[in-house]
Parts: structure tokens; C-alpha cells; sequence
């Protein structure tokens, strides 16, 4: 073969372009999702009735002891075997979302767990009610506590989503293995994958340690 | 919705099932005992005061964390070859799966050795061992009963992840589940026996994990 490295990846410059678009969509769309749903399933963790409580407790358990690729080729094959036509797109953003969620609930949970009981307390004693204790004394408490571990999930939601190629979403790591299929160069373009992928976490994980350092509270 | 379940072609398919979960387990006990090696001895250089040791110690945990672990298992299996590496499906699984979690091991160790107090390296010094006699036989085996509770969750982790292995055809319990999905089309049922046979192990390996911590709790 002739051509070089940089005469393939000009020619594939839109595929892979495309892919990576489509990466950070997904994983956009599964961390928003998860993270709203995972707040909640937080909540029923710790503020639920029992029967509540323990729902919300085997659905976080299983969904943690589960790997994602069943998640996504089961959110795939039983979505459609439903009757639901959801698409190899929706399923496997559908199955980020509630991996996502449970990950979010247990670090949710963690975070107000840690709040010592006399703030509640305190701010029943000055007469707030639960919604008024919640938004303005556990939940800025809370935010702050989750936020490592958050943009942890984040990361590797981001590195979940390359699991989407199995059912035929053409994110990344797809594109990747279709250039491949077409110039043979498979050395280069998975290493060109590996460091869109790394570029893209790393700057996550650089981000959160900006945010975090912002966000400490002064001890 | 007029659906019953109907199992009986995953029961005729359980023992490939089983033999799946047993490769899986497989996969994961010889992967993290090797990454367990590897974690160990970064673990060591990332903690050393040498920049030397520590840096490239460094720069091998943040590029393996900050990497999708398919893309390295396909990268192992398909790419490596080009380069005159040639691995099959299992041995390449094998040895990403083991690099992939020596670098989160490191971590877990790193947090461990930081958590020993300094004048036991002093009083091994102070008795004549040398260096390496001191890691060896005082400070990991005191890390490792440190760090038993957050190593449980990392181990889960990694066995969850051996399911990527299907996506290079090693018949694992993933690829027995497609397999026996497409050929019996009992789509929801192989999927719900799936997710239990890991969800039983991963409470399997918690409570295993959990026994061991108790045995080796240090005496307070």
C-alpha cells in the first residue's frame, strides 16, 4: 500500500469527525439523563419508605452487578422483542442512562448520608420545612461531596459508550473498525481512537479537579 | 401485552452458560492476580521519591484509566499482530484485562501505602532489614489487609469487565448469551438468566471478599 497514514486520516477526516460527534452525544445524553433520574433514585435511598427503600435498593443492585455490555445488548434485543422500537441509538443511551443512574444513586446517597444529623435538625428547630432543609442546607452539601466521584461516572460513562458499537451505533470506536476495514491500517487508526478517547477524559478529569478545588468548602 | 416467559431454551442452554460464567471466572482470577503484581510494584513506584520511578509510573495509571478497555482489547487483538505481536483471542484478553486493572490496583495500593505510618519503615531500618525486605514483609502485607474494603469493589469491577471478551469471540458468558439469544429468539428470558448469573457472582466475590476481610482484620 502506497498511501501513508496521513493521506488515509485526511480522507477519513468526516468519519472519524462524525464518530467522535457522535461519541460525546451519547455520552452527553446518558450522564444528563442518568444523573437527573440518579438523584432521584438517591433520594428514595435515603429518604424512601421501606418498601420504597428496598425497590430502589435490588434495582441499583442489580444494575451494578450486571456488566454494561449485557445492559446494552439486553436493552437492545428485549426493547425490540417488547414490541418497543426504540433503535440501536435510543436502546443503548437508554441502557447508559440507567447504569448511569444507579451509579449516581449510590454516590447521591453517600454524599447526604454524610451530612450530620444535627443540620437536619437544626433546621427543623428554626422551622424549615423538609423541601426548604433539603434545597438550601443538605443538597448544596451534598453537590459538593458527590462532585469527584461524579465526574468519575462521567469519565467513564464516556468510555461506555464505546460499548454502543456492539449493537451498531456508529460512534468512535465503530467508525474506527470501519476505516479499518477499508485501508488495513489497523495499528494507527485504533491508537488515532485511543487518543481522541484519552484526549477527551483527560480533559474531564483535569476539569474536575478544577471544580473541585473551586468548590471546597474552607475547613 | 399477551407475553409468557417461557425459559425452557435457556435451561437446554444452561451448560453453556455455565461454562461461560466458569471462563469468565477464569479470565478474572488469573487477569487480577497478574494486575495485582503489576499494581503492586506501581503502586511502590508511585509512592517512591524518586521522579525517575514515579513518572512513568504515573504516566502508565492516567493513559490506561483515561482509556475505553475496548478499545484495548481490540487494539490487542487486531492491531498488535502488525507489529509482529501475535497473541490469541484469549492470551490477548488476558494480558489487557491484567494491565487494564494493575493500573486501577495501583491506585487502590497507592491509597494503602499512604496510609502507613512512617516509623514502621524506621523500625524495619532500625532492625537491619533491607529496603526490599521491609515492602515485602512489612508494609504490603499490612497495605493489603488496609486496602480489602475498597479492593472488593475494584475487583467486581474487573469482572464485570471480562465481558468485553465476547466482543473478540472468547466464549465467556456474554457470548454464550448472544449466541443462545439469536438461536432461540427467548430474547427476554436468556437476558434475565444473564444478568442473574452475574449479579449472583458479583454478591458471590462481595461476600467472599468481605469473609476475607474479616479473617484478616488486624487485631485492635
Amino acid at each position: 500500500m502506497s498511501s501513508t497514514f496521513l493521506e488515509q486520516l485526511w480522507i477519513a477526516r468526516y468519519v472519524v469527525l462524525s464518530g467522535l460527534g457522535m461519541s460525546v452525544s451519547i455520552s452527553l445524553l446518558a450522564i444528563v439523563a442518568g444523573s437527573v433520574f440518579g438523584v432521584f433514585v438517591g433520594l428514595a435511598l435515603v429518604y424512601g419508605g421501606r418498601p420504597l427503600r428496598l425497590l430502589v435498593r435490588a434495582y441499583t443492585d442489580i444494575i451494578r452487578g450486571t456488566p454494561v455490555l449485557v445492559l446494552v445488548l439486553a436493552s437492545y434485543y428485549v426493547s425490540a422483542a417488547a414490541g418497543l422500537d426504540l433503535g440501536p441509538f435510543s436502546a443503548g443511551v437508554l441502557a447508559l442512562a440507567v447504569f448511569c443512574s444507579s451509579h449516581v444513586g449510590e454516590i447521591v446517597r453517600g454524599a447526604l448520608q454524610a451530612i450530620p444529623r444535627g443540620q437536619t435538625e437544626a433546621a427543623k428547630a428554626i422551622g424549615l420545612t423538609f423541601t426548604q432543609t433539603f434545597t438550601s442546607v443538605l443538597w448544596p452539601q451534598a453537590m459538593r461531596q458527590c462532585l469527584p466521584a461524579w465526574v468519575n461516572t462521567a469519565a467513564e460513562m464516556v468510555k461506555a459508550s464505546t460499548l454502543l458499537s456492539v449493537i451498531g451505533v456508529a460512534e468512535l470506536l465503530l467508525r474506527t473498525q470501519e476505516i479499518i476495514s477499508r485501508n488495513f491500517m489497523s495499528l494507527q487508526f485504533y491508537f488515532l481512537a485511543g487518543a481522541l478517547y484519552f484526549i477527551v477524559n483527560f480533559s474531564i478529569e483535569r476539569f474536575g479537579k478544577y471544580v473541585e478545588r473551586k468548590t471546597v468548602l474552607p475547613s | 401485552m399477551g407475553y409468557t416467559l417461557n425459559f425452557a431454551a435457556v435451561w437446554r442452554s444452561f451448560d453453556l452458560l455455565l461454562s461461560g460464567l466458569a471462563l469468565s471466572l477464569g479470565l478474572a482470577v488469573v487477569s487480577i492476580f497478574i494486575g495485582a503484581a503489576i499494581g503492586l510494584v506501581t503502586a511502590f513506584a508511585l509512592t517512591s521519591k524518586s521522579r525517575l520511578i514515579g513518572a512513568p509510573a504515573r504516566l502508565y495509571v492516567t493513559v490506561i484509566r483515561n482509556l475505553p478497555i475496548l478499545v484495548l482489547v481490540l487494539f490487542a487483538y487486531f492491531a498488535l499482530p502488525q507489529m509482529g505481536v501475535r497473541l490469541d483471542k484469549i492470551q490477548s484478553f488476558v494480558a489487557v484485562l491484567a494491565i487494564y486493572s494493575g493500573a486501577y490496583l495501583a491506585e487502590v495500593f497507592r491509597a494503602g501505602l499512604l496510609s502507613i505510618p512512617r516509623g514502621l519503615t524506621e523500625a524495619g531500618l532500625a532492625i537491619g532489614l533491607t529496603p526490599m525486605q521491609i515492602r515485602g514483609s512489612i508494609i504490603a502485607p499490612l497495605m493489603l489487609r488496609n486496602v480489602l474494603p475498597s479492593l472488593s469493589s475494584t475487583v467486581i469491577s474487573l469482572f464485570k469487565d471480562t465481558s468485553l471478551a465476547a466482543a473478540i469471540a472468547v466464549p465467556e458468558l456474554t457470548f454464550a448469551a448472544r449466541k443462545i439469544n439469536v438461536e432461540s429468539f427467548r430474547v427476554i428470558e436468556t437476558w434475565m438468566v444473564t444478568s442473574a448469573l452475574y449479579v449472583a457472582t458479583c454478591f458471590l466475590i462481595a461476600a467472599l471478599m468481605r469473609l476475607v476481610e474479616r479473617r484478616l482484620a488486624l487485631p485492635r
